[in-house]
C-alpha cells in the first residue's frame, strides 16, 4: 500500500472541499470532477499526477463540506495517500471509507514538491526518500485499516457481510 | 469524574455507562437525514452492491433542497432519483423542495434531546442546538448506517465557549460565530465538540441557537451544542413533537472540558469577513466602503424567519443601493410563509430583494445567483472559500443578515447600525 513510493504534491493549508471537488462540477461523474481536482491552485495536477503519488496538506486538509466526492477525486487520480498535519473531521472518514490512506503527519511542512515519498501506515512513519529523512505520523487505528485495506467501507462492508 | 453533554450523549447512543475522549465506540443511529446531493444518487449504488435494504425507513428523513429547483437535464435526473428512491424505499419523511434540511428537520419535530442524529452534509452541527448528538458524513459513511443503523466515533475531547453580556442592536449570533472562527481560527476545534454555554445563550431563541450550531462547522467542530431547556422543548412542542425529559441532557458540574473559552458579548460588534475564510472576520466598520455587486441572504445559515426579520429591519422604508442587487433565499417554506404573514416579506421586495427559491442555492455555487469573474458579494451564508460561489476570482465577504441588508442599501459594506434605530 503506497510503499514502492511516488511523488509529493504539496500544497497549503486550509485546502477546502471546493478545492478538491468544486460545487459545478457535483452533478457530473467522478471523471468530470476529478479532472478539476485542486485546479484552482495547480492547473496541471490533476493531468500530470501519477498513480501511487502523495498528495501533502498543511493543516486543516480538506475541511467544509461533506461531499465524498472530495476523497474520491483523489482517490480516482491514483493518489496513494494524503499527508498533513490536520485533516477536516469529515474529510477523514471519508478518505478512509473509500480506501485512501490520509496520515496525520506533524512535519508535513518539511517535504517539497517532487520528493520521492514512501509511507508505512502501519508503523506510522512517512520516508523522504530525496532527502534521505523519515517523518513520524499517526498510525491508522487497527479497525480503520482493516476498512482502508480492503479498499474502502463498500468492499470492506461486501467481504464482512457475507 | 463527571461527563460532558456530548460524553453523556454518546455513551447512551454506545450502550455504554460511560465513554472516555480518544475512545473509539460503536453507536446506535437514531436518525439518519440525507439531502438530494449526498442521497439517493450516492447511496443507492452501494446499497444495491451490497444487496442491502435501509435498516428502518422510519428512521431516515430525506430533504431535496441542494438541486432545487432543477436548472437542467443533470439536476432534474438528481431530483427525480431522490423522488424515486423515496417512494421505493418508503420514506415517509420525504421534504421536495419546502427548504434547507438543518431547517426543515427540527421545523418538522424530528429532532429530541439525546437523540443520536447523523446527516449527510457539514452544518449537520446545526442539530445539536436540540440538544442532540448531530454530525456530518460523507454519502458512503451513510449507506453504511443505513444498511446497519450504526455507525463507529471517536469520543471527542469538548471545548467549553461560554457567552455572557448581551448582544447590542445590529449584533447577533452570526456576529458570534465570524468572532469566534478569527479568535479559533478556521478549524480551530479540530474536531472536537463544542458546547456553547453561558447566560447569553441561554437567553438565545432557537433560531439564533441554531446559527451558532451551524458555524461550528467552520471552526472544525464534529458537533455544536446546547443543552436543551424550556426553550427548546416548547419549540420542540410548538411544531407538535414531544421533547420528552431534556433533564438528563446536561453537562455534569465536574466534568472534564478540553479547554474553556469564555466571552463577554457586550462590546461585540457587527463582524465581516474578508475573503477568502469565515476566519478572516473583523468588525464590520474595517471592510466599510468596499463596494458590493450582490447582497445575499440565505442558506441555513442566514435566512431563517429571524435572520429574515433582521434584514427587513434595515431594508424596511429604504431601497437597493443601485448598482448593487439584493437576493433573498429564505431557508424555508415555513420560514417564507410566516415571513410574508407578518410582512417582512413585502418590507424586503419593496426594498428591491429578488426572491429566490427556498434551497442551499448560491451558497455552495449551485442554482441560480451565482457570482461573475471579479465580482463582490456579501452573503449572510458560513462560508467564503475561493471560487464556492461561483467563479475563481469572485470575492465573497461574510456577514450577518444585518450587515448584509446594510450593504445592500449603501452598495458597499457599511456597520449596519448606521441603519438601525436605537442602535
Amino acid at each position: 500500500m503506497g510503499n514502492e513510493g511516488g511523488s509529493a504534491w504539496v500544497f497549503g493549508e486550509n485546502i477546502d472541499t471546493d478545492q478538491l471537488a468544486p460545487g459545478g462540477t457535483l452533478k457530473s461523474g467522478i471523471e468530470v470532477i476529478a479532472s478539476h481536482c485542486l485546479g484552482a491552485l495547480s492547473p496541471d495536477f490533476a493531468k500530470r499526477v501519477r498513480l501511487g503519488d502523495f498528495v501533502v496538506g498543511g493543516r486543516n486538509f480538506g475541511i467544509g463540506s461533506s461531499r465524498e466526492q472530495a476523497a474520491q477525486a483523489l482517490c480516482h487520480l491514483g493518489v496513494a495517500a494524503v499527508i498533513a498535519p490536520s485533516f477536516g473531521g469529515i474529510f477523514y472518514r471519508n478518505a478512509l471509507n473509500f480506501g485512501l490512506l490520509a496520515l496525520v503527519c506533524p512535519d508535513a511542512g518539511s517535504i517539497s514538491q517532487g520528493d520521492q515519498l514512501s509511507v508505512n501506515p502501519e508503523k506510522g512513519s512517512v520516508q523522504n526518500l530525496t532527502r534521505d529523512e523519515e517523518y513520524s505520523c499517526d498510525t491508522v487505528p487497527s479497525h480503520l485499516m482493516e476498512i482502508v485495506s480492503a479498499g474502502g467501507l463498500v468492499p470492506y462492508l461486501e467481504a464482512n457481510r457475507r | 469524574m463527571g461527563s460532558t453533554l456530548a460524553e453523556k450523549l454518546i455513551s447512551h447512543a454506545a450502550g455504554k455507562e460511560a465513554v472516555r475522549p480518544g475512545e473509539t465506540v460503536t453507536v446506535r443511529v437514531d436518525l439518519a437525514m440525507m439531502h438530494d446531493s449526498s442521497g439517493p444518487r450516492r447511496i443507492a449504488p452501494i446499497l444495491e452492491r451490497l444487496g442491502a435494504e435501509v435498516w428502518d425507513p422510519d428512521k431516515i428523513v430525506l430533504v431535496s433542497d441542494h438541486w432545487v429547483p432543477a436548472v437542467d437535464p443533470q439536476s432534474a435526473e438528481i431530483l427525480d432519483i431522490t423522488r424515486r428512491w423515496a417512494r421505493a424505499n418508503n420514506i415517509k419523511a420525504f421534504y421536495d423542495m419546502v427548504g434547507i434540511c438543518h431547517v426543515v428537520l427540527p421545523q418538522g419535530g424530528h429532532l429530541k434531546p439525546g437523540m443520536f442524529v447523523v446527516g449527510g452534509d457539514s452544518h449537520s452541527t446545526t442539530g445539536g442546538a436540540f440538544g442532540c448528538y448531530m454530525f456530518g458524513i460523507g454519502a458512503t459513511d451513510m449507506a453504511g448506517v443505513l444498511v446497519t443503523g450504526e455507525t463507529w466515533i471517536r469520543v471527542p475531547d469538548t471545548i467549553r465557549v461560554e457567552w455572557h453580556g448581551k448582544l447590542r442592536p445590529g449584533v447577533c449570533a452570526k456576529d458570534i460565530n465570524l468572532a469566534l472562527c478569527a479568535r479559533l481560527g478556521l478549524g480551530g476545534a479540530e474536531y472536537r465538540t463544542v458546547e456553547y454555554t453561558g447566560s447569553l445563550v441561554d437567553a438565545m431563541d432557537m433560531e439564533e441557537r441554531m446559527t451558532l450550531c451551524n458555524m461550528a462547522a467552520e471552526l472544525g467542530a464534529q458537533a455544536g451544542l446546547i443543552a436543551a431547556d424550556e426553550t427548546t422543548c416548547d419549540w420542540i412542542r410548538a411544531t407538535g413533537s414531544d421533547p420528552g425529559d431534556a433533564s438528563p441532557w446536561q453537562s455534569d458540574d465536574d466534568a472534564d472540558y478540553y479547554a474553556t473559552h469564555s466571552f463577554n458579548a457586550d462590546e461585540l460588534e457587527p463582524q465581516v469577513a474578508a475573503p477568502h475564510s469565515p476566519a478572516n472576520a473583523a468588525p464590520a466598520s474595517k471592510h466599510s466602503g468596499v463596494h458590493i455587486d450582490q447582497a445575499y441572504i440565505g442558506a441555513c445559515t442566514g435566512a431563517k424567519l429571524a435572520d429574515l426579520r433582521m434584514a427587513a429591519d434595515v431594508l424596511g422604508g429604504r431601497q437597493v443601493a443601485s448598482g448593487t442587487r439584493l437576493l433573498v433565499a429564505p431557508a424555508s417554506r415555513k420560514d417564507m410563509m410566516a415571513a410574508n404573514a407578518e410582512g417582512t416579506l413585502t418590507k424586503l421586495m419593496e426594498a428591491g430583494a429578488i426572491m429566490m427559491p427556498t434551497g442551499c442555492g448560491a451558497c455552495a455555487g449551485f442554482g441560480g445567483g451565482v457570482l461573475a469573474e471579479d465580482e463582490v458579494c456579501i452573503s449572510s451564508t458560513s462560508r467564503n472559500f475561493q471560487g464556492r460561489m461561483g467563479a475563481q476570482s469572485a470575492k465573497v465577504y461574510l456577514g450577518s443578515p444585518y450587515a448584509v441588508a446594510a450593504a445592500a442599501v449603501a452598495g458597499e459594506i457599511r456597520d449596519p447600525r448606521e441603519f438601525l434605530q436605537g442602535a
